[in-house]
């Protein structure tokens, strides 16, 4: 199949059909509703279940419902509704049930407005529910990659039975690109013979997030961290732009901020400044070994986000007072002109006030 | 020698934590027995509240899910949607069900979900000590309406079966009571005939169970039965809802 022009939330949509994510349950929220108006046209077509539910609350424990019987379930939403879900998702985490959650990041915090923003960072990658757990974090950064990364998202959310977060924001949701649907081959899965499918031939099985026993709560939260410690090995992605030569300076940006960055270094290079990039692709678990060892060749790291500073402590975690590590963001919904990165970068190189 | 009492294969051995003369026992019982005589226990899929039986799920010997305080509903419909040949049901309090998942049981008794709901209503909540329930009696002591519950502050108690009732998509709804035989037996029936709906999948199906708390009420066994007959039974009557009527099944 060749390249075809799609809407973001359209091109996720029809990428999680066709990686098995047949059952969708979702509640309408700008800027994705989209995905919800293409499943429920889609999903007849293909056999699926298309399901509008009555808020956010109720989706994420439908989604609890559904992975426990064996499915393969997702939904999507923006920043207010994810908040909404998260209770579900510590519930869904603690059970070690598999999901994918996409999340189409609008500017907060409240009703905060519906244009782009990357201040969902903290409730994605350090929790957000209560608990102590962790989700696996794709962020991509074009409508390409988004297509991309749903089959993945899906094979490890049943590889490590635990809720995948897909974390792109307005601009990826909203823009129209060229993408093409390439089929992507994952080694086999192990059987799902923990799911409540009906105990004929076996015992029967629960699904729980229960432990009164201090001892066996332990247990358990020692066992997800071993399973987060296996992600750290195994699941870190990020690109890198322009650090096969020498560079000054380092940034860090992830999504679109990230697509921002690479025009300002551009940019930058014209004025002889060499700049490179490091785009994180997962944002959990965070590339800190690959950011501190390209910390190392610059002379300073500067983190660009559309928050007020999310990322930027992973970065300073990564880098530790090795390098001078700098921000600079811009916030509720005004997305950084490369212009203002190279002002930021050329601010930090003493060149300009 | 001919067995002529025995354990329903969907009750576990284990043995249950429930108060002396809660009649979670009893309602289990009545669960596993039906379960058992339409040969549904090796489809079944139990969903556990947040609540006194938020441990249910050690009590039968069939699939279990545990859901989030008032979400059962949300749960079951995950799983009927996924796997439509399971047969699903909420087991679920009145705070759990009436308070903090009244949005939950409203949208999928409205949606129609082919599943069945087992409400316990004891006026109370039991696992938190006592405090009071959206069903709690006017005037009832509790730990949190220690003045007795006071209608012109907090209104009166929700009667769960006559707020679905007045949706038009569900069809099976029915209150009961279990607290003397002849009680026992007609939930029973209304149980077996919710599952059995179930079953042919014609209908969501909504078994409501006046129930006892002795220990938060602070009366013996006895009078706690007494209580519920002179102050409960008038206020939630014992009766059919709604049925649905064989030539509706498929009506609009």
């Amino acid at each position: 199949m060749g390249k075809v022009l799609m809407k973001g939330n359209e091109a996720i949509a029809e990428s999680a059909v066709r990686a098995g994510g047949l059952l969708y349950f979702g509640y309408p929220i700008t800027p994705q509703s989209e995905i919800g108006e293409y499943l429920a046209r889609r999903m007849p077509e293909v056999g699926g279940c298309f399901l509008q539910i009555e808020s956010e609350v109720a989706v994420v424990n439908v989604l609890y419902g559904a992975a426990g019987a064996g499915a393969r379930v997702w939904t999507s939403s923006s920043s207010p509704g994810i908040s909404l879900m998260m209770e579900g998702l510590s519930y869904i985490a603690a059970a070690e049930l598999p999901c994918v959650v996409v999340n189409i990041v609008r500017c907060g915090p409240g009703l905060g407005g519906i244009l782009p923003s990357q201040g969902d960072y903290f409730q994605a990658v350090k929790g957000g529910g209560h608990g102590d757990y962790r989700c696996l974090v794709y962020a991509p950064s074009s409508v390409q990659e988004a297509v991309d990364i749903m089959p993945l998202a899906f094979d490890r959310a049943d590889r490590y039975r635990n809720p995948v977060i897909v974390i792109g924001d307005g601009m990826i949701g909203q823009m129209m690109e060229p993408v093409e649907f390439k089929e992507q081959k994952f080694p086999p899965l192990p059987p799902k013979d923990w799911a409540t499918t009906g105990c004929k031939g076996r015992k029967p099985n629960v699904i729980n997030s229960l432990y009164l026993d201090p001892i066996e709560e332990e247990k358990l939260n020692f066992k997800l961290a071993a399973k987060y410690e296996e992600m750290k090995k195994n699941e870190v992605r990020f690109e890198e732009f322009n650090t096969e030569t020498d560079y000054r300076v380092l940034l860090v940006a992830y999504g679109t901020t990230a697509r921002v960055c690479k025009t300002a270094i551009r940019q930058l290079k014209e004025k002889g400044i060499d700049t490179a990039l490091l785009r994180p692709i997962t944002l959990f678990p965070f590339p800190d070994e690959r950011v501190f060892e390209l910390s190392q060749r610059a002379d300073f790291v500067m983190s660009i986000e559309m928050s007020t500073g999310q990322m930027v402590e992973d970065v300073q975690l990564a880098v530790g007072r090795t390098k001078p590590v700098f921000f600079y963001g811009r916030t509720g919904g005004m997305v950084p002109s490369p212009e203002e990165v190279v002002a930021a970068v050329e601010k930090h190189l003493g060149g300009k006030e | 020698m001919k067995v002529i009492f025995k354990r329903p294969e969907s009750l576990s051995s284990t043995p249950t934590h429930y108060c002396p003369g809660c009649t979670h026992g009893v309602i289990h019982r009545l669960i596993a027995e039906v379960i058992d005589e339409l040969g549904l226990r090796e489809r079944t899929v139990g969903i556990a509240p947040v609540g006194c039986s938020v441990l249910a799920f050690n009590y039968f010997n069939f699939d279990f899910q545990q859901a989030a305080h008032g979400r059962a509903p949300a749960v079951a419909t995950g799983i009927k949607r996924a796997r439509p040949d399971l047969i699903v049901f909420t087991y679920q309090g009145d705070g759990d069900l009436a308070s903090i998942g009244m949005s939950e049981i409203v949208h999928a008794a409205n949606r129609g979900e082919k599943f069945t709901v087992v409400f316990i209503n004891n006026a109370i909540y039991g696992m938190t000590g006592g405090q009071m329930a959206p069903t709690t009696m006017p005037g009832q002591v509790t730990t949190t309406s220690p003045r007795g519950r006071d209608v012109g502050d907090v209104g009166y108690p929700i009667r769960m079966c006559e707020l679905l009732a007045s949706l038009r998509t569900p069809a099976f709804i029915e209150r009961v009571a279990v607290h003397n035989p002849k009680q026992v037996v007609n939930a029973r029936r209304a149980l077996k005939e919710a599952f059995a709906l179930q079953k042919d999948n014609v209908c969501f199906s909504f078994v409501e169970f006046l129930s006892t708390c002795p220990t938060n009420w602070g009366l013996p066994p006895y009078e706690a039965t007494k209580w519920l007959e002179e102050n409960m039974l008038p206020y939630y009557p014992v009766q059919n809802f709604k049925r649905p009527e064989k030539e509706e099944k498929n009506a609009g």
